[in-house]
């Protein structure tokens, strides 16, 4: 009788692994939906937030002041990299409670079922500045200059008024939400990879081969730009966080955290919170976002601007 | 199994636990073991097929295409500059890193055993353990000016991207080639020093041609190593997605643009499941690896 004891206790423990395998992961959300009739006072539950790497910190430095505050101690709020793309496939898969995206859902998903079961809530605005290495010696290009730049028509600086120096561009790979914000707005056009160019995806990456490379053009957020780089002009426009929300500086795009269908109440408050003014006139700014409540214009999932 | 001692005394009971936990503990750990194996293949299969059997991406615009364009009207999918990429530098990585592995190796077991060992061995090792963002760092902030200061440019690819690697490799190679080399008998030499011959003709006469299978499962391994790096060299390789005309352009490996998309596509796109198909070839090709150091270390037993 011992000797089988032994291959059932194997075959159960495989059982078990199989099953464990199987079970839908389901934790982010589990809990959240309790809290929906109990009062504020006793919201509770759990909330997931993965995607956006850009995003991140901001959603990160809130999470850690929401836990803190009295009233959502029971609300536990994780928070998650690993890009845009991700976020949306799990807040999607409702693997996730909440998407974190540097684009529309609309750009990313081709699936319009999938898209309409998302809802939007634009949290912050980031705005994305040209900028080259020191010695190009221009510090300003139009939106022309800059497509034929990009598009690999014009290779040298001298062309557009600079010092004669081959022009080096450092991009970001095509499926970065930078680069699309970067096309849609500051282009105009989507442009192909030429020859010979850079792809970084890291804001950092970008910043330190445009100081250091002779003749690098790239573009960054405007959180990383300092000294170390000639900020361009756009257009004759500076990128300033009053042009932008003036609506008279063009490349910006928000900051999105999707969920899907209507938020639970704890996943509620948490979006309340970030767009409280404690957390928009302070961590915000501080982080180098613009406040979504400042922005004077208004952009839809189409690029259509309003006042 | 069959040559159980048949235990006559009180502890009969205690010895069949400890056994049965041994065995148990330990099978349950290599069924573990092999569900998960078989699950990444198949999943990275699944994935990675999709592309071809759902997207209808043909299998040889994927191998052959040169054009990699998978946001672009129409979307094309040809991976073969990240191919060539992965094959350039590696080939590269494995010509630079070896010669030096087997001096440093030769040096540690013959020519200076004792001291030699005691130094270049430790440091050899420490070498494996520098995280890989700390070599992309180094080459960023070391190699890539310097190639610029001394080629101009860029500086970024190729070149920077198998010098980082080979020094990533270095430490694999090394260590396999000094344990083959240390694992010779001792009357080899013996034998080939009371024939009247030197040092040098013994190491490339005698102990070099008998441990040769050994030396080349260190390269293959160091290969496998170089092939399989993502985040290092996508540091400093550049990313461009073009077959490159210079060591000194810009260029692509396929563990570079799989970490550069992979988190801003959406899972089940096409792009998406091109990256897996991608990474379907990295897996066949860590299987090709593993093949060829099987087929080595079966001549070196012969």
């Amino acid at each position: 009788m011992f000797k089988k004891l032994p291959f059932i206790l194997m075959t159960l423990t495989f059982v078990l692994v199989l099953a464990a395998c199987g079970s839908k992961n389901d934790a982010g959300t589990e809990g959240s939906n309790n809290s929906t009739g109990e009062t504020a006072t006793e919201l509770s539950g759990n909330i997931l937030a993965v995607g956006s790497t850009a995003l991140q910190p901001l959603v990160e430095q809130a999470g850690q002041k929401f836990m803190a505050v009295d009233e959502y101690k029971n609300v536990t709020v994780q928070v998650q990299g690993g890009g845009s793309g991700t976020g949306l496939t799990q807040v999607s898969d409702g693997q996730a409670t909440i998407g974190n995206s540097d684009v529309f859902a609309e750009e990313k998903i081709d699936d319009a079922a999938k898209v309409s079961e998302l809802k939007d809530h634009q949290v912050a605005v980031v705005a994305i500045a040209p900028v080259s290495n020191k010695d190009a010696g221009v510090q300003d290009l139009t939106k022309q200059q800059l497509i034929d730049i990009f598009s690999g028509k014009i290779t040298n600086w001298k062309d557009v008024g600079g010092a004669d120096q081959a022009i080096v561009i450092v991009n970001r790979p095509s499926s970065s939400g930078t680069r699309a914000t970067f096309e849609n707005f500051a282009l105009g056009t989507k442009v192909e990879d030429i020859q010979g160019s850079i792809q970084e995806d890291s804001s950092g990456t970008v910043k330190k081969l445009v100081a250091e490379t002779p003749g690098a053009i790239g573009y960054l957020a405007l959180s990383y730009l300092d000294d170390s780089l000639q900020v361009l002009k756009y257009e004759g426009v500076e990128a300033t966080v009053e042009n932008v929300e003036a609506g008279t500086y063009p490349v910006w795009a928000y900051e999105h955290m999707y969920t899907k269908g209507d938020p639970d109440a704890a996943t509620q408050a948490f979006l309340d919170y970030i767009l409280s003014d404690e957390i928009q006139q302070n961590d915000v700014t501080e982080l180098g976002y613009i406040p979504v409540s400042g922005m004077k214009v208004k952009r839809d999932a189409a690029g259509t601007v309003t006042q | 199994m069959n040559n159980k001692l048949k235990p006559r005394r009180p502890l009969r009971e205690k010895h069949y636990w400890e056994e049965w936990t041994g065995r148990i503990y330990t099978s349950i750990c290599v069924v573990f073991l092999i569900v998960v194996m078989f699950s990444i293949v198949y999943f990275v299969a699944s994935k990675g097929l999709s592309t071809f059997f759902q997207n209808g991406v043909s299998l040889r615009e994927f191998l052959s295409g040169k054009t990699w364009n998978p946001t672009g009207e129409p979307a094309a999918y040809g991976a073969l500059p990240f191919i060539t990429g992965s094959f350039i530098t590696t080939l590269l990585a494995a010509l630079i890193a070896s010669p030096l592995s087997l001096c440093a190796a030769l040096f540690m077991t013959e020519i200076v055993p004792g001291k030699g060992k005691k130094i270049l061995q430790p440091a050899i090792e420490l070498l494996s353990g520098i995280p890989s963002v700390v070599y992309g760092f180094i080459g960023l902030s070391v190699i890539v000016p310097l190639l610029r200061s001394m080629f101009g440019g860029a500086g970024v690819g190729i070149a920077a991207g198998c010098l980082v690697l080979s020094v990533m490799i270095l430490p694999t190679v090394t260590s396999i080639m000094a344990d083959a080399l240390s694992a010779l008998p001792k009357g080899l030499r013996e034998s080939s020093y009371a024939l009247g011959a030197t040092r040098w003709q013994t190491i490339y006469r005698v102990i070099i041609p008998t441990v040769l299978p050994a030396l080349l499962t260190g390269i293959v391994l160091g290969m496998a190593r170089a092939f399989g790096e993502a985040l290092a060299v996508q540091m400093v390789i550049g990313n461009a997605p073009h077959v490159p005309t210079s060591l000194l352009e810009s260029a692509s490996t396929l563990t570079s643009v799989i970490t550069l998309s992979m988190g801003n596509t959406t899972m089940g796109s096409v792009h998406n499941n091109a990256l897996w198909s991608m990474a379907l070839v990295l897996l066949v090709m860590t299987f090709v690896f593993v093949i060829l150091v099987r087929l080595l270390e079966r001549r070196n037993r012969v």
